[in-house]
């Protein structure tokens, strides 16, 4: 068995200007594992994100998807090696419509790149997989819509959608269930866990009724630095998060 | 009108579906065979040429603004130096260095145009935006100063030649104006469903999202700066089709062809015609181009009006008159249309009596500043008046001001009668 | 030497005279994210103007009510067509400047015809401010200067000092911030917008009768400016500013040189290139070429190093 970690952080620093947001993060994610990160307001949970996907460069260390370093590339690169993310803010197609925004999300993942001399419509494997992903999201009834004219809660799962559509090996979701209220944040942990199965899940989540849910290991990021790693019975008993972080909310 | 600005862009695509997206085809391929069996007077025939062309080049430069979100200033520089390529083609045919059938020629100017759309588009699309559109009007700039001093542009008199060389093929020599039009026809038409088709492919849907986002789509695989150089080279091609075509044409390229008049051109016309469909740019390329020959021989102020005319349309109208048309598909379904005449009449009356007022004024200050040497008296629109007195001056304003008037409460009926239409329809489908 | 100094001079002058154009559009850019086309359309107007109003009362009080009336133009342009076009977004708003452009430069010729306007320099100014060597360097470019540079500290000044400048800085590093921090942006943005037309229509009440005062000025002068939010690097000020300069310089320099590229060749011992399409284009002279300078730098610029000089965005 292939045992390299899928996903591997060493020594990750990330600065702007004078100020440190990620003090060395080193972390190993396992295939297949849901792994969740916590953590307080300004902790650096999506600034991690943004290194891992390539938005912003780091400032020192290392990021390697397995086993391949991809630290330096640009976000087109890691996600053509089968990383995707999802945004906390929705960032979707708003003048496609739903079907284009997850045909747009297959295509590059399925080889047909840039190419210009084949009708979109005819693509078999397009239509099939945009098929299945937009039933799979609950959007069926939607296909032809406006993306930039659905709900909050459809535009939520359109993200996820995009994110996920592409077949990649390794999903980072930012915070997919923010905004949204009960019903709708049991509708998103179904649907998550239905389609990231079989997938690595890397997931910042502020819901801890969904983390200790959902996460197979959890770690816990302030100022910049992953103070505890392991699973949730052990993090919910740590008693370092429990100062720095449980302490103050979960009361 | 946010509602009326969703419903015409969610319509785009399925607006025309089956039946009636074969009749628009067909339409589009008979009418230009046809037309100049009816208007067959040499004006109209050259007008018509002109029309081709216009719409070749409002088609490419709409892969650009409408498709991919790219504002150009500088797209004459693909078309230009299309037409210089095919201007220096003829000049070797005619001195019978090489053999090409002029048939073919506009796809010299196409390789052209590639060329350097290849070589400007590499720098020019590393940015969007704002950014992309001052670089674009930069590399224009660069062509039209170079073309003043590179001997190979001929100077300010431009590069002339003679289409009429070689045999031609079946016999055509392109000597009469006639067979120019057809060829011009036939480029525009095999260019528009190249340009259509491209739409719908892989790359076409993705240059539509790399314009509502390229963030995002740097997140499924996309290099928005690879996609963008993409779409700017085809595009180029076909600018450089529609240079090339206008060398043949003219049997003349100048500077002017590199001018930022020429890259103002496809803006006009693209964006006055509207640019989130795909015939906007064909119905723009046809009205500015109508307008420019026909307003253009009665009226030095052409370019004012124009320019008039495009503000309007970016404060009111910014989805252009394809726009304005397609937002009339669910009223018009609906059988509802009927309700919406009697406003738009009114609307019509009263902005025509608004019109005429400021189209005096313009004239009367024109004939002042630019013709006054010939005396105060002047004719507009068959009559003839002294303009040294204020009679004409008073008929002018008050026509401006009871046309401002009547027009500001057209406009209000417009917007109420579209309302009810609207309220009608959306109470018939929660009925349902 | 001489030649040195002189143009040196010259081009001093006339790139403080581009950076009096690109502050303005540097501010407005960076703070309301349009490109304003109309820019270069108000140094035009500010030109026209003053001619106008130097012809009743004189070239003292143009220098004043000018760039004001121009000013007063521009925040209603603002107030009552950008504001509207605000929501379609950037492209919207600059295509709304590209309209008024269009319209300003059919309207100025509409009103003063197309032949270039007798816009004298005031007869107080018009003589010899120093010789050097032989050549004579005229009082009103030293006027320029002065005004340029006066404008440009009093700029500095309203940016570092005053209230409404630190806001304006704010807005420059943190655009989404200034509302939150409860000003009212708008208003903000009409007084940027009306602050940028006049330096801009002041830039043409001295460079009007100094250069030439003709409809075609707008254009040729507006891609230049262009040039140099591109090279000294989008929304940077100081960028603009050496860019400005460099540009000046450059373009002077350049217009002076007889040279042709063959009679550099020459000096190489490379003097047997024959004629024929290279041979031609190597007896183009550099005073030639400078027209096409700006450009060159500008699309080397963006090879070489897209953010500009001091550019801090990449967009």
């Amino acid at each position: 068995m292939n045992n390299t970690p899928i996903l591997e952080l060493a020594d990750v620093t990330k600065s702007f200007g004078k100020t440190q947001i990620i003090n060395g993060v080193s972390l190993a994610v396992p295939r297949g594992e849901r792994h969740a990160i916590i953590g307080p307001n300004g902790a650096g949970k999506s600034t991690m994100f943004n290194l891992i996907s390539g938005r912003f460069p780091v400032s020192s260390g290392k990021i390697l998807l397995d086993g391949n370093d991809i630290t330096a590339m640009p976000p087109f690169e890691i996600n053509r090696r089968k990383l995707s993310r999802s945004f906390q803010v929705t960032n979707i197609f708003h003048r496609l419509s739903v079907y284009d925004n997850i045909r747009c999300a297959v295509l590059w993942s399925l080889g047909y790149k840039h190419s210009f001399w084949r009708s979109l419509n005819r693509l078999k494997d397009v239509t099939e997989l945009a098929n299945h992903t937009v039933e799979e999201i609950g959007l069926g009834a939607k296909g032809e819509a406006l993306a930039g004219a659905l709900t909050y809660a459809e535009q939520r799962a359109l993200e996820l959608g995009i994110t996920i559509a592409g077949g990649a090996e390794v999903i980072l979701l930012d915070e997919p269930t923010a905004g949204m209220n009960h019903s709708e944040t049991d509708a998103a942990v179904e649907l998550i866990l239905k389609v990231t199965k079989g997938k690595t899940l890397l997931m910042v989540e502020h819901d801890m009724g969904v983390v200790f849910g959902m996460a197979d290991r959890i770690s816990v990021l302030v100022y910049g630095k992953i103070i505890a790693t392991g699973p949730p019975e052990e993090i919910r008993g740590n008693k370092a998060v429990k100062e720095a972080y449980l302490g103050e909310e979960a009361v | 009108m946010s509602d009326i600005k969703a419903i015409s862009i969610a319509e785009v695509d399925k607006g025309m579906s089956g039946i009636r997206r074969w009749v628009f085809w067909i339409i589009a391929v008979v009418a230009p065979l046809i037309l100049p069996l009816i208007f067959d007077s040499s004006y109209a025939i050259s007008m018509m040429s002109q029309m081709g062309i216009a719409i070749i080049f409002a088609l490419s430069y709409n892969m650009l603004l409408g498709n991919s979100g790219l504002l150009s200033f500088g797209h004459a520089v693909y078309f230009g130096l299309g037409g210089y390529f095919v201007i220096h083609a003829l000049n070797a045919i005619d001195a019978g260095k090489f053999y090409f059938p002029v048939t073919f020629l506009p796809l010299l100017g196409g390789l052209g145009g590639l060329i350097f759309g290849i070589s400007f588009g590499y720098v020019s699309t590393k940015r969007a935006g704002v950014t992309f559109a001052m670089i674009s009007m930069g590399i224009g700039e660069l062509m039209f100063a170079a073309s003043s001093v590179l001997p190979i542009f001929g100077g300010e008199a431009g590069v002339s030649s003679n289409r009429v060389t070689g045999t031609g093929l079946f016999g055509i020599n392109y000597g009469p104006p006639i067979q120019i039009y057809y060829l011009i026809a036939g480029w525009a038409m095999v260019s528009a469903l190249l340009i259509y088709a491209l739409s719908l492919t892989p790359l076409g849907r993705m240059v539509n999202a790399v314009r509502d986002n390229p963030e995002r789509a740097e997140f499924v695989g996309y290099n928005p700066q690879r996609v963008r150089f993409i779409i700017l080279a085809l595009s180029s091609i076909f600018a450089g089709i529609a240079g090339g075509l206008a060398a043949i044409n003219y049997e003349i390229v100048s500077q002017e062809y590199l001018s930022a008049n020429q890259s103002a051109m496809p803006l006009l016309m693209t964006y006055i015609g509207g640019t989130m469909h795909f015939f906007g740019p064909v119905l723009g390329a046809i009205l500015v181009t109508f307008l420019q020959v026909v307003v253009g021989v009665y009226t030095k102020a052409w370019p004012l009006y124009m320019g008039i005319v495009f503000m309007i349309m970016v404060l009111f109208a910014p989805q252009g008159l394809a726009g304005l048309i397609m937002q009339h598909q669910p009223i018009l379904r609906a059988g509802l249309g009927a309700r919406l005449i009697p406003s738009y009449l009114y609307a019509m009356v009263s902005g025509l009596i608004m019109l005429l007022g400021i189209i005096s004024l313009v004239e009367f200050i024109y004939h002042l500043s630019t013709e006054i040497h010939s005396g105060t008296e002047m004719t507009l629109f068959g009559i003839s008046f002294d303009i040294a007195s204020s009679f004409p001056w008073v008929i002018t304003i008050l026509l401006i001001a009871v046309g401002f008037f009547f027009f500001r409460r057209a406009c209000s009926a417009i917007s109420s009668s579209w309302n009810s239409a609207l309220a009608e329809i959306k109470g018939s489908e929660s009925h349902e | 030497m001489e030649f040195f100094l002189i143009s040196m001079l010259n081009g001093l002058t006339y790139g403080l005279l581009l950076f009096m154009l690109s502050s303005g559009l540097t501010l407005i850019l960076s703070m309301m994210g349009v490109l304003n086309f109309a820019h270069a359309s108000f140094y035009m107007l500010g030109a026209y103007f003053a001619y106008q109003i130097s012809v009743f009362i004189g070239f003292w009080p143009a220098l004043i009510i000018a760039p004001i009336l121009i000013g007063i133009i521009g925040a209603v342009i603002e107030r009552y067509g950008l504001r509207r076009t605000h929501k379609t977004g950037h492209v919207a708003e600059l295509l709304f400047t590209v309209g008024v452009a269009l319209v300003i430069e059919e309207l100025v010729p509409l009103i003063w015809g197309r032949v270039p306007m007798d816009y004298k320099i005031p007869p107080q100014l018009d003589f010899t401010l120093f010789t050097l060597f032989t050549t004579d360097f005229p009082a009103y470019r030293g006027f320029m200067i002065f005004i340029s540079v006066f404008m440009l500290v009093l700029l500095y000044l309203v940016l570092t000092r005053t209230r409404i400048g630190l806001i304006i800085q704010a807005a420059l590093t943190h655009p989404d911030m200034v509302g939150a921090l409860g000003h009212n942006v708008p208003r903000v943005f009409m007084l940027v917008f009306g602050v940028g037309a006049a330096l801009a229509g002041l830039a043409g009440v001295i460079g009007g009768n100094a250069f030439v005062t003709e409809p075609g000025m707008a254009f040729a002068v507006g891609s230049i400016v262009f040039v140099v939010i591109v090279v000294g690097g989008m929304g940077s000020l100081e960028g603009a500013f050496v860019a400005s300069l460099g540009l000046g310089l450059i373009q002077t320099f350049m217009v002076a040189i007889d040279y042709t590229f063959a009679d550099v060749f020459a000096m190489v011992g490379l003097d047997s290139i024959p004629p024929g399409t290279v041979g031609d284009m190597l007896s183009v002279k550099f005073s030639q070429m400078a027209p096409m300078m700006p450009y060159l730098i500008m699309v080397l610029m963006l090879i070489f190093r897209p953010r500009g000089l001091m550019g801090a965005r990449e967009s």
